[in-house]
């Protein structure tokens, strides 16, 4: 058991290695530096050489990497040019509204996700069924960023129950009570706009999973022992359907990645996704490259937690 | 006759197949006794399984007419609750496919304590723990404290079959229902299953229904025998009769189809054809008509019946009076040729 997820775990340093020379390779990669377009054009160019010289710009590549990634270990990502400040510091409270955003999506996902694949696989065929597939073909069709539009014009703008941006009322304390519940609101109708178009694959996955599973032997074996429909569901078909469900987890967490770039993106929520594509049209390299490297970082975490949920629910994975 | 355990008269299981019903067990009467293992053989698609179904009330979409009476109680109109109270207490059932049988994820320890949990309610959990500890020595796994703790996919097939049949006798079933429960297994432990199922047998006293296709394990393990095809008995016999007196031409062909040393055949008899599928079963005539066509069509009965033609001898339609084999009828103009 111990020796699976240690094993496991120790895969993601060769991954996390790969990982950040593919960013830093793809960002060198790219056309200019960090003082092209940022200096006055009349400065004399023997001048800009020094400075590229003095900064290390000239370095083969290599050089520059390890410079660059012994910054990363101790938190250094270099300076924002646009904000003017460190960029961890710009990211840090970022990821914090980020994480806020992602959990509460999840959450709704999932509460969204699990009733409705139980109905639809356990009534599969039944006119609620119908209507439950049906939401989810909706939800494969219509893309996230029209669906999120569509969701702040209607409960942002229309009705006006929700703001219609930022993460916290102006002028709130942080601590107070007050605060909280703004930050609720503000993170509700975005995280709700994306749990409603990425819970559908998950339904649908839930759906066939238990489809799948009341058709098994060992279905037909509970019963003959006596047992109930509703133990039969709760405790052998839930149970095994779950299974895949939350080995899919940590994957969820890579899709919503994807998601929250343009959900923060068209609720003008401050999170890492909406500083990532301001930062691709300006040009913003050293924030670039960071938030491409904790996306990436999230995404191996989550690979991982997959792995280890589900060691940790299939007797069949562990490992003696 | 008074020991009789469960009486089926006239039982029909039917599915629905795009808007029409078509019958997979149709029109099955017998009796299973107390203390009696009954045989029901038959290949492929016969309608065994779906005659255990039937009983144990298993089928989730399926139309059953006629009656099971068990106990004064015809099943077939018995509530959910009821037979739910049967199920797994009075009767059990042992599968054919152990490893699937089994949840993948609950340690076969706890889902015997399941099946016993689910009678008992309010034993106490260490107690459960001893019944549970108790029947795994009853069937003869040899470390039980230890196969308690153990998933499906950690024993063997042999062993995973003793878990299933720990399972169906926990609560001392009366009717114990064993679906091909060796078809799986290898010839050793084949027969120390159908040891042990012997040994329940004259220790519980239950009525044993044994579906197989295995004329072998018929042979070894029944007291009476039910031929099935497609949906309906053929002939139905103690084991001595119907060993030493087949009738229906359906059980000769499979005794015939048997390989034997004693005597030297170059070639071994074969069915011709396959069962047919539910929709194209005739639904007027002689069944086995199709798959002996050199018996002539007046040899078979208009709708054919049971006839008993000793005691607790039964064979559908007369055409068991005309039958032949065309191989002994070639070795015999042969013979008179020579």
């Amino acid at each position: 058991m111990w020796k699976l997820i240690v094993r496991r775990t120790l895969i993601t340093i060769p991954q996390i290695i790969v990982l950040s020379l593919l960013v830093f390779i793809l960002a060198q990669a790219m056309p200019g530096d960090a003082l092209t377009g940022l200096i006055d054009p009349s400065i004399d160019p023997a001048t800009i050489e020094a400075m590229r010289e003095r900064l290390g710009l000239n370095n083969p590549w290599y050089v520059q990497y390890i410079d660059w990634i012994k910054g990363v270990i101790q938190g250094d990502f270099g300076q924002s040019f646009r904000f003017k400040m460190p960029v961890s510091d710009l990211i840090g409270a970022r990821m914090i509204n980020t994480l806020w955003l992602s959990l509460a999506t999840l959450i709704l996902t999932y509460l969204i996700a699990i009733p409705l694949g139980i109905i639809s696989g356990r009534f599969n065929d039944t006119w609620l069924d119908r209507a439950i597939t049906g939401y989810t073909y909706i939800g494969f069709a219509a893309p996230l960023f029209i669906f999120a539009l569509v969701m702040l014009f209607v409960f942002g703008f229309q009705l006006g129950w929700f703001p219609t941006s930022g993460s916290v009322t102006p002028g709130t304390t942080p601590g107070t009570f007050e605060y909280f519940i703004s930050k609720v609101n503000h993170l509700l109708l975005p995280a709700l706009s994306m749990a409603l178009i990425t819970t559908v694959s998950t339904v649908q996955y839930l759906r066939s999973e238990i489809i799948d599973t009341k058709q098994k032997d060992f279905i037909v074996t509970a019963r003959a022992k006596g047992a109930s429909e509703s133990r039969v569901y709760n405790r052998h078909v839930l149970r095994n359907s779950l299974l895949p469900i939350a080995a899919f987890f940590g994957y969820e967490i890579t899709g919503l990645i994807g998601g929250t770039i343009f959900i923060e993106n068209i609720f003008g929520y401050p999170g890492m996704g909406e500083l990532f594509l301001s930062s691709i049209s300006l040009r913003d390299y050293s924030v670039m490259t960071a938030l491409v490297l904790l996306f990436g970082l999230a995404a191996i975490i989550g690979a991982l937690l997959s792995d280890i949920i589900l060691s940790l629910v299939d007797p069949r994975i562990r490992i003696k | 006759m008074n020991d009789v355990l469960l009486e089926i008269k006239n039982l029909k299981t039917s599915f629905r197949i795009k808007d029409d019903y078509y019958a997979a067990v149709d029109d099955v009467s017998l009796n299973v006794r107390k203390n009696e293992v009954l045989a029901i053989v038959g290949e492929s698609g016969s309608g065994k399984s779906a005659f255990a179904f039937s009983i144990m009330g298993l089928h989730t979409r399926a139309k059953i007419e006629g009656e099971i009476n068990y106990k004064g109680t015809n099943l077939v109109n018995a509530n959910a609750n009821y037979m739910k109270q049967l199920r797994g207490s009075e009767m059990g059932m042992i599968f054919q496919d152990a490893l699937s049988a089994l949840n993948p994820l609950m340690v076969v320890g706890a889902q015997i304590d399941e099946a016993i949990f689910l009678h008992n309610p309010k034993t106490s959990k260490s107690l459960r723990k001893k019944q549970v500890i108790n029947l795994l020595n009853q069937v003869g796994i040899p470390r039980p404290e230890k196969t308690y703790y153990q998933y499906p996919h950690e024993l063997s097939g042999g062993m995973r079959q003793r878990i299933v049949i720990a399972m169906a006798i926990s609560n001392q079933p009366e009717l114990l229902i064993a679906d091909e429960p060796t078809t799986a297994l290898d010839v050793t432990i084949q027969s120390q299953i159908l040891d042990l199922i012997k040994e329940l047998k004259d220790t519980m006293h239950a009525g044993i229904i044994l579906i197989t296709h295995d004329l072998g394990v018929v042979a070894e393990m029944a007291d009476r025998v039910a031929v099935m095809y497609a949906g309906q008995i053929v002939e139905i016999a103690d084991i001595y009769t119907l060993m030493e007196n087949p009738q229906h031409p359906y059980t000769r062909s499979l005794l015939n189809s048997i390989p034997t040393l004693a005597e030297v055949k170059s070639d071994l008899h074969v069915i011709q054809g396959v069962v047919p599928s539910l929709q194209k079963l005739p639904r007027t005539g002689c069944r086995f008509a199709s798959r002996i066509p050199w018996i002539e069509d007046s040899a078979h009965e208009a709708s054919p019946e049971l006839h008993e033609i000793s005691h607790g001898h039964f064979v559908r339609c007369t055409c068991y009076k005309d039958f032949y084999f065309p191989e002994q009828a070639k070795e015999e103009r042969n013979y008179v040729a020579n």
